[in-house]
């Protein structure tokens, strides 16, 4: 175990343990918009920065969604210099995604409601995070989804900028990890609907055998079929009705 | 060519090469490097090839294509040896003289000597241009002496020799003669090299990795591809040294795909070391393996930066991420990597052959040895210049550079690139180092200096490179991609007549936050040419705002009125 001081309390956490993961299990609150467990960290929102004296006396600036626990280190999550960093950069987030409610709410918590910067034009939810993107490689192991070019011009997309994602299981994920509600996923008479920011894909659920209710998209269930090596037979009652 | 199995063969085979040569003999070297393509070297050397035949001098003279020795503005420059006599901007139709009057009667062609502006004399010697005279061109100066794509003419140079020195020594014993030497990164950072190695050395990790940073994208920077057009065997003997004391088998020269002569020439030079036994296996029977291959950019600023460089290397989009952990931890394929740009590899054989006691009494304190820079801009000699560390810029800009063209007036200078700061004429005498630089507000970066004269809009400027770096942000971390773009769009009002009061504190304030909270370091530097304009020429912003005027007289502030 490694202990360390978060704004004065002492605390312990497991080596390899990020700062934010080490707060945030002491309830100690650090906002953060990208942060993931279930991805590699990725460090882009840069709302979880903190700053930070290492033992041997080094104070630097870090996020901590990226960097881990040491022995003796002190943390500070919220002195005036990152009160600072907040602000501005949810003012930034702000002009970009004027119409994210979550924003909006992050946004008030550190006192600013409105932004002095040019607003970005169009219902505009994402913050390019890369959340849903990971999560489709890392977690799902698909790649449906990813970010494309390069700056201003990134985005969200899937391969061709094409409304139609090959490999897309339809497992929806992506929506499920998407902080700021970019990405939205409805199921409907049998059918799902993937909304992305500049595409959307429909997929056939499959109904249960037993029961009668849709419950899967057929593609995923495909998926876990051949990726398991299982036979597509198994699957045919949900997970409820299954023996 | 025979594979060299050791050291003794390297000498025998350099004495062989030497002995061959006659020194007496005329050499004509005309540079090949790619801004006197552009003046039409190629025409020049291909008349010269034809003039020498037509003559029948084939046997009286030699003609040597050379990489670029610096002095751009004076394209195309022939220097015919071992006279050392300099002719510049010479034409393909001024050929068939240079070959009957100099080559064949020993006359100087007055015409195309330099003229010194100071003195109104023509200088007839290269070693007496007052452009190279106040260099000390350590490094660059080699590219004037061999044909690039020949290893033999780098060994009759004395190419090689620290590499042999070095595989005599103990890795630990040349890492301690760097640290001794204080060489710092070329590219930009200006780390201690010496402790990269030593942390890449002590790393744990079968397989470790050297690189050679050769994406050089500034705006108005070549020194580097200068270097590995003009002299690549330089950087390769360095990356050898290194890799021996570091403990790597496998290297890496990352190389921009729109640099074409310097993809070809550092690729002959690979192949033609490996045929020599220098690169491969059991290097010059010393038991050392190394292997060298070039991975060339897809043309995006941001992967100079070391991780984004790496990731593009692995084949993945080239994104830069948190250096908590070290890239000579983990670096490439999460194995410890040593990364170094092609300037600081081009040090090392200087250092190993001449000593580290010699080396560090070039320079300041805290910055040895010698700088490239490309001087660019408003400036009367246009080029490549190589000065030792300490220099002022008032001698780079008027005793090397001539000083500003057309009668105009100094008013600033840009150094270390996008990300760099402008420095007034009020510190014109500020020493250039590493420290010096950085406590003014910009940085050496790797090496690039634009010179301004008294028509150039600050604010302009700023909006220009801001511009540069959005259009090169990664887009990953939010202060870098929303931060640049909403600090274009304010510039840009400012520029057409529409800024408003506040605005200079919400640029000061916007740099505060990329500066603290951006990724990488192209974000936490890119502020640096707003802030610096801010802090020297804040009356120029204010000029803007207020009065609705542009004091150099570059902004059409009228132009929305009028839409």
């Amino acid at each position: 175990m490694v202990n360390l001081t978060v704004n004065g309390r002492k605390i312990t956490a497991e080596e390899g343990t990020t700062i934010l993961h080490a707060a945030r299990d002491n309830n100690i609150y650090i906002p953060t918009l990208c942060e993931n467990e279930a991805v590699a960290p990725y460090g882009a929102c840069r709302l979880c920065m903190v700053e930070i004296k290492t033992a041997r006396g080094r104070e630097r600036l870090v996020t901590s969604c990226i960097y881990q626990v040491e022995e003796g280190l002190t943390v500070k999550t919220d002195t005036e210099r990152i009160q600072k960093i907040r602000k501005m950069l949810l003012e930034l987030l702000l002009a970009r995604c004027p119409d994210s409610e979550v924003i909006q709410e992050m946004a008030e918590k550190v006192g600013v409601t409105k932004t002095r910067f040019v607003k970005q034009k169009g219902n505009n939810k994402c913050i390019l995070c890369a959340n849903c993107a990971r999560t489709c490689e890392e977690v799902v192991g698909v790649a449906a989804i990813s970010l494309a070019r390069r700056g201003v011009d990134r985005e969200m997309t899937t391969p061709f900028n094409e409304d139609f994602s090959e490999v897309c299981i339809g497992c929806g994920s992506c929506a499920y990890s998407c902080p700021t509600g970019a990405i939205t996923m409805e199921d409907r008479r049998g059918t799902r609907v993937i909304k992305w920011p500049h595409n959307r894909m429909e997929f056939k659920l499959k109904k249960c055998s037993v029961c009668g209710q849709y419950w899967a998209p057929e593609k995923q269930i495909e998926y876990i079929a051949k990726t398991s090596g299982t036979p597509l037979s198994d699957y045919d009652a949900c997970p409820d009705c299954r023996e | 060519m025979v594979k060299l199995k050791s050291l003794g063969e390297l000498e025998s085979l350099r004495k062989s090469i030497i002995g061959k040569r006659d020194p007496k003999k005329a050499v004509i070297t005309i540079c090949n490097g790619t801004g006197c393509q552009a003046h039409g070297c190629k025409a020049v050397t291909a008349a010269f090839h034809e003039e020498v035949k037509k003559q029948n001098l084939a046997g009286k003279v030699e003609i040597k294509s050379i990489g670029c020795p610096g002095f751009c503005e004076r394209g195309t420059l022939v220097v015919i040896k071992p006279r050392d006599i300099f002719y510049q901007r010479v034409r393909d139709k001024d050929v068939p003289e240079i070959i009957a009057e100099t080559i064949g009667k020993g006359n100087v062609v007055n015409r195309l000597l330099f003229t010194d502006r100071k003195t109104d004399e023509k200088v007839t010697y290269e070693h007496e241009v007052p452009f190279y005279k106040r260099q000390m061109r350590l490094i660059i100066g080699n590219n004037g002496l061999i044909d690039p794509t020949s290893i033999d003419d780098y060994l009759a140079i004395g190419g090689y020799a620290a590499l042999a020195k070095a595989l005599k020594m103990t890795p630990e014993a040349i890492i301690e003669e760097i640290q001794i030497s204080c060489l710092r990164g070329r590219g930009g950072g200006g780390f201690p090299t010496a402790n990269k190695w030593e942390s890449t050395r002590k790393a744990h990790g079968d397989t470790k990795y050297v690189i050679a940073n050769a994406d050089e994208g500034d705006p108005g920077a070549f020194m580097d591809r200068a270097l590995v057009e003009g002299n690549p065997h330089s950087v390769l003997e360095g990356m050898i040294i290194g890799a021996y004391a570091i403990g790597s088998n496998h290297g890496y020269v990352y190389i921009r795909n729109e640099y074409p002569m310097a993809v070809r020439h550092v690729r002959a030079a690979i192949e033609q070391a490996e045929e020599y036994g220098i690169l491969g296996e059991n290097i010059l029977g010393s038991g050392f393996d190394f292997a060298i291959r070039v991975s060339r950019g897809g043309g995006a600023f941001v992967c100079g930066e070391s991780t984004a460089l790496m990731a593009s290397l692995e084949g993945k989009v080239g994104e830069p991420r948190a250096k908590y952990v070290h890239t000579s931890e983990q670096g490439l394929w999460g194995q410890p990597t040593n990364l170094n740009n092609v300037e600081t590899w081009a040090n090392v054989p200087l250092i190993i052959n001449n000593g580290a006691d010699w080396y560090r009494k070039i320079g300041t304190e805290n910055s040895k040895g010698t700088k490239i820079f490309s001087l660019v801009g408003n400036i009367t000699n246009t080029g490549l210049v190589e000065v030792p560390m300490g220099i002022t810029l008032r001698e780079i800009i008027y005793d090397i550079g001539g000083g500003i063209p057309n009668g105009r007036k100094f008013k600033a200078v840009q150094t270390g690139g996008p990300s760099g700061g402008v420095i007034p004429e009020s510190l014109l005498d500020l020493p250039v180092d590493f420290d010096e630089l950085d406590k003014v507000g910009s940085m050496m970066g790797s090496g690039g200096m634009i010179v301004m004269d008294d028509k150039t809009c600050m604010v302009n400027i700023a909006n220009y490179f801001v511009t540069f770096l959005e259009g090169e942000s990664c887009g990953k971390c939010v202060p870098c991609r929303e931060g640049l773009q909403q600090m274009k769009h304010i510039l840009t009002r400012i520029t057409e007549g529409q800024g408003k009061k506040g605005d200079i504190e919400l640029l000061e304030e916007l740099s505060e936050t990329l500066v603290d909270a951006a990724l990488c370091a192209l974000g936490r530097t890119a502020p640096n040419p707003v802030l610096s304009t801010i802090k020297y020429f804040r009356d120029e912003y204010e000029a803007h705002i207020k009065d609705k005027k542009c004091p150099a007289g570059v902004c059409n502030l009228e132009a929305v009125k009028v839409k």
